[in-house]
């Protein structure tokens, strides 16, 4: 059946029991989910996601409705039950809906950037890839136990508005093994690889050097990991106090996710997810004005940026993809918008962020590709080291938390390793870093050269109610930060 | 009853099993349907219905070398129709195929397990309550729009209320909602005029699950599950107060006595009072200790615990059952048939992990405590980790129970009232782990916390960054309230079913001021 016709059903349904808009999406959704545990298979799964949505506006309410069977009846009962819920729905609606406009695109199709879809190659030998690389660490009298995983997913997307009909795909995979050291004591530690999610195919796993010039060397990291767990575990505990930071892109990607992503998503700032997500403290009337960081700090949010999570051809609006700033020489300077607020607040066009995760659930405001720039011509790693007294060295993601305006934030890592006038001084165990956003950025002195320039990310953004899980990717340099405050989590 | 794409769900499952060619095969068949309504700042923001049918097939080759020689495949797939039954089937045998040996193989369970529906085979599938078929309509008030509750027969061992094999889905729809949001909506007219926002959420969401299996299982069960959270805020957004309920068919819920008891909060807020980051003696609602123990609950695997890995490790060696983690006679424990927590009684595994296994579907669950009189008395497994650890069967069940066994437990009310001086928090929020070794976990409090003072509550305090174990907290108990029904606040998208008590905590240890209001 094609899609074309399901989507003309359920538009000409809606339209004529009166709605002022309809959209309709049909989505597959592929997952797979594979995971070893010392060298063994554990996990696998093979799913997927099928299904129709249809949105509709009726007398100013949203009304949504999704159903499983891609079939014109399925369709026109959709765009029935998304009627009768927006009409129950109005009971509790004070604010009419109306959406920005976006100029129409016709036939479009998307297809993001990758060379092998990861479901063309056998399960078989992706637990043989995984096995070989467990037994790398395994191999190490150091380690006691490794988890492997590969998350791979293949997302196909159908949007139509009657204005534009959207045809995509894009491929993503996400790649982790982590270490366990126990000590003779009982005392125990783990150690991941800092590989990141990719927008990519599987070449991402086979090739160290890929086309562009980028690449993942997984056999070198996954030699030097050991050795760096067992330093790990035996290294001293942190003395709390604070310290001026460098930050590896492989953590600091999450701050920016947590404390500038979800910050300037408009649909916080307004209060739409006061009661679960939270709120911001980067409210409308600071747009401009709010010092969010230092004057080093220029943040942009894109849904372009070729192999990131959150990239895409048109959102599931119909909005083509655009990038802009969020932040400028450390002033805030934008929001991530939809439609619907894009109008709101007098933005006139949306910059293309609405996305939902699958056929069941209402399209939402979600996250584009939020990303620190690096400074041109900016310094290396081993410079910004090289400008510290008395500090800590900050790699890989791990613990994360943050408050419902985004203000208090928590973090700690895979690896933290001292430096001492300069130079790198052994690893240290039980660190966290602790702060509040602005005085975070605003200690940020220097930002990295684009040598240092990485992006990373995350499959499961969380937000919304129902909740839905978005992709995302992070790019940021190495960066310096003065005097930021370090707990013994011990 | 059958599906839009022609068959029922149990036909479904009958020609993926008449199909398999494999030696032994699963088939989970799982039909969702939900409604919900969200708003904020006292109006209406997203909606919906949706619907799902997905179909599990787990194909098992034997290799000759007992039960436990065998490899296993396994493809989920969303809206089969069918003409694809089979070739998800084969795509479950192709991955069997490729699979080395499971490290959890074993024999499937048979259908004389207590609450099967029993007597099925390959052929016949099941035979009870074939004729079971009702009138699955929209719903209304009566029913609360959960279709099939009232199809009570005599099935084995199974609950009265449950639906029989041969009866159709479950399902639910928008009208389950219908006369909450028009109650819904005068409230939020009503805290208009008075000049609060509201803000939350209302689900509802019915799924039913079909299992059969080769060796003759066929099980079903429906799963209602539904919450409402309010939040209310003052105008100028500075107070900030919250409360939830769970509920399995909204007739249950009072969203204007809900809206009265928050606005009293906010009243409660009018007086502030900072202060500085510090330990705290604390008095936890019911929500608060859920999302806790939650997570205690989540972390307490028997496989990783007999690896040395987690806090419920013993240094040298084994596990830390038996130990004594709590002073107090506290129980925390689940079981499928818990009243008004009901959930599947039986082991429903889509995948296998490090304490589920796909060959133990079907497995009946049984009541079980995990601390028991203030000891850890059981580790969540499968029948391969329990093996591997040394301990009984105990399978994870999806709801969670913590009590005392000291008489006359009092209330929230009277805890406080006997207070003199504490924090009372309302939620906790964005719980992390920091540490697995001593399951040390940092997060906020959130919509509400305020200072009690000779039995009072005199004023709105700071919100605060913790650190705290929830197993470090057991120790520190110095009173646990009566068990009451409760939603976990950060954890209720995906653990709805709870019963908790407030309890007080000697010294929570709150690490840092938030500006967050």
């Amino acid at each position: 059946m094609p899609l074309r016709d399901l989507a003309d059903a359920a538009l000409a349904q809606a339209k004529s029991l009166g709605a002022q808009h309809a959209d309709f999406r049909a989505e597959r959704i592929r997952g797979q989910h594979i995971g070893l545990s010392d060298g063994h298979p554990q996990t696998a799964s093979d799913a997927d996601d099928t299904g129709l949505a249809v949105r509709v506006i009726v007398d100013g309410t949203w009304g949504f409705a999704s159903a499983v069977d891609l079939t014109t009846d399925a369709a026109a009962l959709a765009a029935r039950q998304a009627i009768e819920v927006a009409k129950v729905a109005a009971a509790m609606n004070t604010e009419p809906i109306e959406l920005a406009p976006e100029p129409a695109y016709g036939d479009v199709t998307w297809v993001s950037a990758y060379e092998i879809d990861p479901f063309t190659v056998s399960v078989a030998d992706k637990v043989a890839l995984l096995a070989q690389w467990s037994n790398i660490l395994l191999a190490h009298p150091a380690v006691s136990h490794v988890d492997a995983s590969l998350q791979q997913v293949r997302e196909c997307k159908f949007y139509s508005d009657g204005a534009t009909t959207a045809t995509q795909q894009r491929v993503r995979l996400q790649p982790a093994l982590t270490a366990v050291a126990i000590s003779d004591d009982g005392m125990f530690d783990t150690m991941r690889t800092l590989a990141p999610p990719v927008g990519r195919g599987y070449e991402f796993l086979t090739s160290t050097r890929l086309r562009d010039g980028t690449g993942w060397d997984f056999e070198a990291e996954l030699a030097e990991l050991p050795d760096l767990l067992a330093a790990k575990l035996q290294a001293p505990t942190v003395e709390p106090g604070h310290y001026d930071l460098v930050i590896d892109p492989s953590n600091l990607w999450l701050a920016i996710h947590e404390s500038i992503g979800h910050a300037t998503e408009l649909d916080r700032a307004l209060g739409y997810e006061a009661a679960y997500a939270g709120t911001s403290f980067a409210t409308l009337d600071k747009l401009g004005s709010l010092r969010y960081g230092s004057g080093v700090m220029h943040v942009t949010g894109d849904r372009t940026t070729e192999h990131a999570l959150a990239t895409i051809g048109y959102d599931d609006e119909g909005v083509a993809g655009q990038s802009w700033d969020l932040i400028t020489d450390g002033i805030l300077s934008g929001y991530q918008l939809d439609r619907r607020m894009a109008l709101l607040k007098g933005f006139g066009r949306s910059n293309g962020c609405a996305f939902s995760d699958g056929p069941g659930h209402m399209p939402l405001q979600r996250m584009a590709n939020v990303s620190l720039q690096p400074a041109p011509g900016g310094p290396s790693t081993e410079d910004l080291i090289a400008g510290v007294n008395n500090g800590i060295y900050i790699l890989g993601d791990k613990s994360w938390s943050i408050d419902m305006q985004r203000y208090n934030f928590q973090f700690t890592g895979q690896r933290f390793v001292k430096i001492k006038n300069g130079r790198l001084a052994g690893q240290l165990r039980d660190v966290a870093y602790q702060a509040t956003t602005t005085d975070f950025w605003g200690s940020m002195e220097a930002v990295g050269g684009p040598q240092t320039y990485v992006l990373g990310g995350a499959f499961n953004c969380g937000k919304g109610q129902p909740g839905q899980v978005a992709p995302v990717s992070h790019g940021c340099p190495a960066v310096l930060m003065r005097g930021v405050r370090i707990l013994n989590t011990a | 009853m059958t599906t839009a794409s022609g068959y029922s769900v149990q036909e479904t499952v009958e020609r993926a099993l008449a199909a398999a060619r494999s030696d032994d095969c699963v088939v989970i068949a799982v039909e969702t349907s939900s409604a919900n309504l969200r708003w904020a700042g006292n109006t209406l923001t997203t909606n919906g219905v949706s619907a799902s049918r997905q179909l599990t097939v787990i194909a098992i080759n034997r290799h000759g070398h007992g039960p436990k020689d065998a490899s296993a495949g396994v493809v989920s797939r969303a809206g089969v129709r069918p003409d694809q039954i089979e070739d998800v089937v084969r795509q479950a045998e192709r991955a069997a195929a490729e699979a080395t040996p499971a490290e959890d193989a074993d024999e499937l369970a048979g259908p004389e397990q207590p609450g099967s529906f029993g007597m099925g085979n390959k052929e016949t599938g099941g035979i009870a309550g074939r004729d079971q078929a009702g009138s699955f309509g929209l719903g209304n008030k009566e029913t609360g729009g959960i279709a099939g509750r009232d199809q009570a027969g005599s099935f084995g061992m199974k609950n009265r209320d449950e639906p029989g094999w041969d009866s159709p889905p479950g399902r639910t729809e928008i009208g389950v909602l219908r006369d909450f949001a028009a109650t819904l909506g005068e409230t939020l007219r009503a805290a208009q005029a008075a000049g609060r926002k509201l803000y939350g959420f209302a689900e509802h969401e019915l799924t039913s699950t079909f299992l059969g299996t080769s060796s003759g299982v066929r099980q079903r069960h429906d799963q209602p599950t539904g919450r409402v959270e309010l939040n209310a805020k003052s105008a100028d957004l500075e107070r900030s107060a919250w409360a939830g309920e769970a509920t399995r068919d909204f007739t249950d819920v009072d969203v204007a006595g809900l809206a009265a008891g928050l606005a009293e909060r906010l009243d409660w807020a009018k007086r502030t009072i900072s202060l500085p980051a510090g330990r705290y003696e604390t008095l936890l609602p019911p929500t608060a200790v859920s999302d806790l123990l939650t997570y205690l609950y989540w972390s307490a695997g028997a496989k990783e615990a007999a690896e040395g890995r987690t806090v419920f490790s013993k240094p040298g060696g084994g596990t830390r059952i038996g130990e004594r983690l709590s002073a107090q006679p506290v129980t925390l424990s689940s079981d499928p048939r818990a009243t008004g927590l009901a959930c599947a009684p039986f082991v429903i595994a889509h995948a296998s992990g490090p304490d589920s296994s796909v060959f133990d579907n079907g497995l009946p669950l049984s009541a079980t405590s995990w601390i028991s009189e203030g000891s850890l008395a059981a580790l969540i497994s499968s029948r391969h980790s329990a093996e591997v650890a040394g301990l009984p069967v105990t399978p994870a069940i999806d709801n969670l129970t913590f009590a005392t066994s000291a008489a006359a437990p009092p209330a929230l009310e009277d805890m406080i009232a006997s207070t003199g001086r504490a924090l009372l928090l309302t939620c906790l929020w964005y719980i992390r782990e920091v540490d697995p070794q001593t399951l040390l976990l940092t997060g906020l409090t959130r919509d509400g916390v305020y200072l009690v003072e000779d039995g009072e509550v005199v004023g709105a305090v700071n919100n605060f960054r913790f650190n705290e174990s929830p197993v470090g907290m057991l120790g520190r108990l110095l009173e646990v309230g009566a068990t009451v029904p409760t939603l976990p606040r950060e954890w209720g998208d995906y653990f709805n079913r709870a019963a908790m008590p407030p309890v007080r905590v000697e010294g929570f240890n709150m690490s840092s001021v938030s500006q967050a209001s």
